[in-house]
């Protein structure tokens, strides 16, 4: 008979951490943070197709890191399960908080019983009436949850750009101030020899959730609007809000400011 | 919910599977009893139980689409409400109302308000203007059961074609009934109790390429005709000051007139009806 191979617990959870850790740090990074206005986001993304920042909800984002098939079926859950709740409930009754509870148990039983474990981290973010009550939800491969305070960064070196983010981030800052840091934070990591590297706007995506807006508040900032708010915050941040002469339907839903979306 | 226990606490394979794009499909699988068309009735007609929502006028105009309705609901001879709503924004370039059975319709509309919500995050993209009323479309056929049973819903679906080669005809009109469609219409339509005298109307005072404010005088004016000659439809109520719900969907997105707007478009209109009563 032969015998079984035995692996203690503790070292396949070690296996698994790893693989997943690895896998990444592989992909580039995603910052999110609380500003002025709202909620940024912005990662480093080669595809203009393939998003990284989705909308879940009204006042709820989503961004990740790691490999797409795997968050973006986390997305794609939340999407549901959010218009689920706000259709048998109220729109109002749709928390982040609970969004990350969900994607942390889904996580964590993925992680404990799969042989391999999702390579991602994510976050999901609710904007508030104001900066402070803003919540920012970091969700690791394994299904820890934690509640960060107004700024993340996750993805390969996500220490070093949090060093930079917290040295220059605060939450009264305007769009286009908070633009500019994230950018700078993302660049820091990853240049030659250790150099800051500057990244161009097509190699960026980046969105908000407005603090001011009724209803959804998810918007890209695309093309023009973003090649503005990188070259000189102020006037970008006047400029955003009529921004983005859009080139696809997705993105002109999102600036169309007169669009009326009242609860339903 | 329809999904089984699993000790683990995850979401249910049926969130997490790659799947469909449609939040009915979904709800067809994850809470079926959340479809409208989906919950058995016992047999025997129900026309009665529910009260029925009344007059709703489109108009095309250039650049854009009218979308108005009447305030009242009606069950039997009786008014139920003097200032119920029954025009909505689908979306961000589309919007949507209904006659017939209120609750059933209110209920359709918001459930295709998240279709379409719901399939623009997934897919990450808005239904085309003909895909949205092809949704909505198997939405009002999956309520045919109810609707043979006196609970009948006729919306009447309007947007701005984001994909029109022709700005000046990009406003169109979807009409529907309760076998679904959807028929496309031409400048204008109207559905409801009321809606043969609305149509009567704006067949003599419709024509092309009107501006939308000229669109919406039309449309309050269609819809006083209405009332003038149908029961179930509820005229301008100057004493109480309820009006009737006006809406537009242009390249700039929907807009909703405000109430003081439409009291004002409304006053003119009856007041130019005290000099002449036939318009």
């Amino acid at each position: 008979m032969a015998m079984q191979f035995y692996a203690s617990p503790e070292q396949i959870m070690r296996d698994r951490s790893e693989l997943a850790r690895k896998g990444i740090a592989r992909g580039r990074s995603a910052v999110v943070l609380s500003y002025a206005g709202g909620v940024l986001f912005v990662a480093e993304n080669l595809s203009s197709a393939l998003h990284k920042v989705g909308e879940i909800y009204d006042r709820i984002g989503f961004a990740a890191v790691g490999r797409y098939n795997e968050f973006e079926n986390l997305r794609r859950a939340g999407v549901r399960m959010a218009d689920l709740n706000g259709l048998s409930y109220d729109r109002r009754d749709v928390t982040g908080r609970a969004l990350a509870n969900a994607f942390a148990q889904t996580l964590g039983a993925i992680f404990t019983e799969q042989s391999k474990p999702f390579e991602v981290e994510i976050c999901v973010a609710q904007v508030g009436a104001t900066a402070e009550d803003d919540e920012l939800y970091r969700l690791t491969y394994d299904g820890s949850v934690n509640d960060e305070p107004g700024r993340m960064a996750m993805g390969g070196q996500a220490e070093a750009i949090a060093g930079v983010l917290k040295s220059h981030h605060r939450p009264d800052m305007s769009l286009g101030d908070a633009v500019k840091v994230a950018v700078q934070a993302l660049g820091s990591v990853g240049g030659e020899g250790g150099a800051a590297r500057t990244i161009a706007a097509d190699q960026l995506e980046v969105a908000i959730l407005d603090r001011d807006r009724v209803g959804r508040t998810f918007r890209r900032v695309t093309g023009a609007a973003l090649t503005a708010l990188l070259d000189d915050g102020e006037t970008a941040a006047a400029s955003a809000d009529a921004s983005t002469a859009p080139a696809d339907a997705a993105d002109s839903t999102e600036s169309a400011d007169g669009a009326e979306r009242p609860d339903s | 919910m329809a999904a089984a226990f699993d000790p683990s606490g995850r979401l249910p394979d049926l969130f997490t599977n790659a799947g469909t794009s449609s939040f009915s499909a979904f709800l067809s699988k994850a809470a079926p009893e959340l479809l409208p068309g989906r919950r058995p009735l016992p047999p025997g007609m129900a026309t009665d139980l529910t009260p029925h929502a009344t007059t709703i006028v489109a108009i095309a105009a250039a650049g854009g689409v009218v979308l108005a309705g009447d305030r009242r609901a009606t069950m039997g001879n009786l008014i139920a409400q003097r200032d119920i709503e029954k025009v909505y924004p689908a979306d961000a370039y589309s919007l949507v109302g209904m006659a017939g059975a209120a609750g059933i319709g209110i209920e359709l509309i918001r459930l295709f308000r998240v279709e379409l919500e719901h399939y623009e995050k997934i897919e990450g993209a808005m239904l085309s203007l003909d895909g949205k009323a092809n949704r909505l479309a198997a939405m009002v056929r999956g309520n045919l059961g109810a609707a043979m049973q006196g609970l009948a819903v006729v919306p009447l679906f309007a947007g701005f074609d984001l994909a029109a080669t022709d700005p000046a005809k990009a406003g169109r009109i979807f009409s529907f009934d309760v076998t679904g469609g959807p028929y496309e219409e031409t400048g204008y339509d109207a559905v409801g109790s009321g809606s043969l005298f609305a149509k009567s109307a704006l067949k003599k005072r419709f024509r092309f390429g009107l501006s939308v404010d000229e669109a919406v005088r039309l449309a309050v004016e269609a819809l006083y005709d209405a009332a003038d000659d149908d029961t179930a439809t509820g005229g301008p109520d100057l004493t109480r000051r309820i009006y009737p719900v006006v809406m537009s969907a242009t390249a700039e997105g929907t807009h909703r007139f405000t109430e003081a707007e439409t009291a004002a478009i409304a006053e003119s209109v009856v007041a130019a009806r005290m000099e002449n009563p036939g318009g």
